[in-house]
């Protein structure tokens, strides 16, 4: 006689403390294993693609800070990176290498977060985070040091960027990228052979080469599943094509190896930032535009590699000085698509290992 | 009745402190007795409390709470207070009398641990000639409040986090108590303050397995890092008290710190000698020695990630239990038949026996892959 | 023969751990200890230098949020003098696009922090509120001689 079960729902609502933002998954559960995952977002949505259109192009920038406000920089270089294709502006040599340079630090700072909420998640009682979010306060002193804020930036200008480095940048820039190496040893040290780790994360959350291309994802993502795919290199922008780097790539696709490969990029972004700053030029910081920005009849994308994936910008002007349609290519929201393939049939433990390790933010799932 | 009246704290202690025509002389000495480790639990537990924040703060390269009262020493009065003047919710479909009593039948049997535990030399409360099966038996039955407390709130994580807990606690009573045995046999009685007396060597050089099957056996069972999914914060939002507001919360929380105060205090007892030591008191070395194993329980937390309901079955009955086992084995080999040589070839023979035989098995142990097809 | 199968990546943790809880705190005290921000902090109200303001409103304009409300008229030599500035600190969005607008260079952001107020209403300033005196401090946020006089910002860096 076969005992008669039935399945559950339950609710990891918008307020969670592991959904990093406000983000909901509706769970039917059979016991503890996951038979089928509803996302449902939007918690978040702000019309930010439709307040973009009653702006300038330069008024714009200050909206690209605040949709993944965990990496501003990345998000303010794809903006300026596309209305300079459409509008056929060069910027000058140093403006370039000071984007290329906040750019990696920004990175940097990224896959620190990322990396240290995934442990947050897995239980490991804040003690990694903390470990990491000094390594960040640093980054952050930084940037504060040169554009004054610590969250959003606003710091690129359409044809450069708005201020030069002072000159106490480049030591304290020099001093910190001399101590990483050693920290990331020790962060290896603490995690990289924990064998509650290794057991916790090892082939949980597999996504195959081919489900992960068919449902476009991009960035470490992409990355660890095995396929060797990276904007700077595959279609350079800015002055990418000068420096020598690696794209660190997994084998299985499975969370630890979307652990190692944040891991890696760290290492490959501060030996970028560290030929920049052997590279750097001296020079004008900003072309000289027009005050309204006219830019002529058509359209453009314009993509960069941000540190959670592809960020692209889709642009449609009519010569005005508003954009007639501004549309951003959210790289958390595709990475997302892969969620509830790789969530049927683990348990909930693993779900929320999984859900870390795409490592999303909210503000740019929703705009 | 003698024996009780014999056995109680302390053994020169003259009782010229009571009036000499004090009535009914047993039971008001129990009386007074009973209210002085009752104070003590609590303050224990309470301290335990302050300390685990300031230690953890340590860990994590910040300071911990020191704000209110000269190094923060009031921040447990003001938590007190804070959750004590909460409302009192209770879920509208919630079972009202089981709702109600869940935080006792949690909270009572840890106290009643520490009626057992010898501070001093004969210092027990009452000291039981069954002192250890006594605490194996009355520590299983706090696990009943915490599922009453999941059953009862109506809500499905605590359902899941309740289920959770009975499989995990039962599962690991078991190398619990064959850990035990093995101490047993070497101290020759089951009494507390027995044991205390027959270590020489403390037994944590002689069954050095049997420690660390002790160790993790307890840790399951006071719900701690890394096995303390039951109130995991990311998954299952603080597990079987999610419904629990005001002094109900207080009697869960304060009943897990207990519980670590008397795994300590048991360690204590069991493997690291209690009360012996050279030149301080015997009070201040017993208080000593419990401080630093929650020192290390605390290092663990601030270290390890928490493992999977699976995972942790597997541990239990794959690794474990065959290796309590095996050490009962050979405690009982070598008590029978090498008796009268001495202790320390012991030692050594079990040190070695033990690094062989956990190298050995955590090559063989595997956990199994985890995607589950669905039906 | 690979060992890392009984725990000695767990001890290898633990010692991590154990040596960092030798370090020194970074922690800092706030009422007591403060630290210095940055030269260039775009903080959350304005300083205005009403001598070399010529009311062309290019700060009204920048703003992405409009939150200066603007009224200037002509006066009778025909040059613009301004009737009302008030700024809405809450809704200001600390952007520092007004600042970089600014022809003759007299709008600055401030550099105190602590700007705390009970009710939302008080944190509608009037040209009076935002008007430069000696002891305001403005930033040096798209000004060098301002970023000159302040002191230089603590860095976690050079805290050992």
């Amino acid at each position: 006689m076969a005992l008669k079960t039935e399945t559950f729902i339950l609710n990891a609502g918008p307020q969670h403390p592991s959904t990093h933002g406000v983000f909901r998954m509706r769970m039917t559960l059979d016991g503890e294993v996951i038979q089928d995952v509803e996302p449902v977002f939007g918690y978040l949505h702000r019309g930010v693609e439709k307040l973009a259109e009653g702006l300038a192009y330069p008024q714009d920038i200050v909206f690209t800070d605040r949709l993944d406000y965990l990496a501003s920089m990345t998000n303010n270089q794809a903006y300026v990176v596309a209305v300079e294709k459409l509008a056929g502006i060069q910027a000058p040599e140093r403006a370039e290498y000071l984007r290329v340079i906040m750019a990696e630090l920004m990175r940097i700072s990224s896959h620190l977060m990322a990396v240290g909420f995934l442990l947050n998640d897995l239980g490991a009682f804040m003690t990694p985070l903390l470990y990491m979010y000094r390594e960040r306060e640093k980054i952050l002193d930084l940037f504060d040091m040169v554009c004054g804020q610590r969250l959003t930036y606003n710091y690129m200008r359409i044809g450069g960027v708005s201020q030069d480095i002072p000159e106490e940048f480049i030591p304290a820039l020099n001093k910190f990228i001399d101590s990483l190496p050693g920290f990331i040893k020790e962060y290896d040290q603490l995690l990289a052979t924990n064998e509650i780790l290794l057991v916790r994360t090892k082939n949980v959350g597999i996504l195959s080469k081919e489900s992960a291309i068919n449902y476009s994802t991009a960035g470490p993502v992409l990355r660890a599943s095995g396929v060797k795919w990276d904007i700077r290199k595959a279609d350079p922008y800015s002055v990418y094509n000068r420096f020598n780097f690696e794209i660190p790539t997994g084998t299985k696709g499975d969370v630890y190896d979307r652990y190692r490969v944040r891991i890696e990029e760290m290492i490959q972004s501060s030996s970028i930032i560290k030929q920049a700053i052997a590279q750097l030029p001296s020079g004008e910081i900003q072309t000289k535009i027009p005050r309204i920005l006219r830019p002529p009849k058509g359209e453009v994308y314009g993509h960069i590699e941000g540190p959670k994936g592809e960020i692209g910008f889709y642009l449609v002007s009519d010569g005005s000085a508003n954009p007639y349609r501004w549309h951003m290519r959210p790289p958390s929201l595709i990475n997302l698509t892969a969620l509830r393939e790789m969530l049927i049939g683990v348990k909930i433990a693993d779900a929320m290992a999984i859900f870390g390790s795409i490592d999303i933010c909210v503000g740019e799932v929703d705009r | 009745m003698a024996t009780l009246g014999r056995s109680i704290f302390p053994l020169n202690f003259h009782p010229a402190i009571l009036p000499p025509d004090w009535p009914a002389g047993f039971w008001s000495h129990m009386i007074i007795f009973v209210v002085i480790l009752f104070v003590f639990i609590i303050i224990m537990a309470v301290a335990f409390i302050y300390i685990e924040r300031r230690v953890l703060g340590r860990f994590q390269i910040r300071i911990g709470p020191n704000r209110i009262g000269p190094f923060g020493l009031f921040q447990p009065v003001a938590d007190t207070i804070k959750i004590l003047i909460k409302e009192d919710i209770v879920p509208l479909n919630a079972d009202k009398i089981m709702h109600l009593l869940a935080p006792a039948v949690a909270f009572i049997p840890v106290v009643m641990i520490f009626a057992v535990i010898p501070f001093q030399n004969g210092a027990a409360l009452v000291d039981l000639n069954i002192g250890i099966v006594y605490i194996v038996a009355v520590s299983s039955v706090s696990v009943v409040g915490m599922v009453m407390a999941g059953w009862s709130s109506n809500n499905k994580y605590a359902l899941v986090s309740a289920m959770r807990v009975i499989a995990q606690v039962v599962s690991y009573e078991i190398p619990l108590a064959l850990a035990v045995i093995g101490i047993v046999l070497f101290a020759g009685t089951l009494s507390m303050n027995g044991i205390v007396q027959a270590q020489n060597i403390p037994y944590i050089l002689l069954q050095p397995m049997g420690f660390l099957i002790y160790f993790l056996a307890a840790l399951a069972e006071i719900n701690r890092t890394p096995f303390d999914l039951l109130e995991a914060e990311g998954e299952i939002v603080a597990g079987y008290n999610i419904e629990y507001s005001g002094i109900k919360f207080a009697l869960f929380f304060l009943a897990e710190y207990t519980e670590a105060v008397a795994i300590s205090a048991i360690i204590t007892t069991l493997y690291l000698g209690g009360w012996k030591g050279p030149f301080l008191p015997p009070v201040l070395w017993f208080l000593i020695k419990v401080f630093a194993v929650f020192f290390v329980i605390i290092w663990i937390r601030s270290t390890l990630p928490r493992l999977r309901i699976d995972q942790v079955m597997g541990f239990a009955w794959k690794f474990l239990l065959p290796l309590a086992l095996i050490n009962l084995l050979v405690t009982g080999i070598q008590v029978v038949f090498l008796p009268d040589i001495s202790q320390w070839i012991i030692v050594v023979m079990n040190i070695v026996l033990a690094a062989v035989l956990v190298f050995l098995f955590s090559r063989s142990f595997r956990t199994r892959g985890d995607k589950i097809e669905a039906q | 023969m690979k060992l890392n199968n009984y725990g000695e990546g767990i001890a290898k943790g633990m010692a991590v751990t154990m040596k960092n809880a030798m370090r020194r705190p970074i922690t800092t005290q706030y009422p007591e200890q403060k630290l210095n921000v940055s030269r260039r902090t775009r903080g959350n109200q304005l300083v205005w230098n009403k001598d070399a303001c010529i009311a062309c409103s290019m700060c009204a304009k920048a703003c992405p949020v409009s939150c200066i409300d603007m009224v200037t008229s002509r006066d009778e030599n025909k040059k613009l003098k301004m009737d009302k500035m008030d700024v809405d600190s809450g809704l200001c969005i600390s952007c520092g696009l007004c600042v970089e607008a600014c022809p003759q260079k007299c709008l600055f952001m401030d550099s105190a922090y602590e700007k705390a107020r009970y009710s939302r209403k008080d944190l509608k300033l009037t040209k009076e509120d935002i008007l430069m005196t000696e002891k305001s401090k403005p930033s040096g946020y798209y000004s060098p001689e301002n970023a000159a006089k302040l002191p230089i910002q603590t860095l976690l860096i050079d805290r050992k």
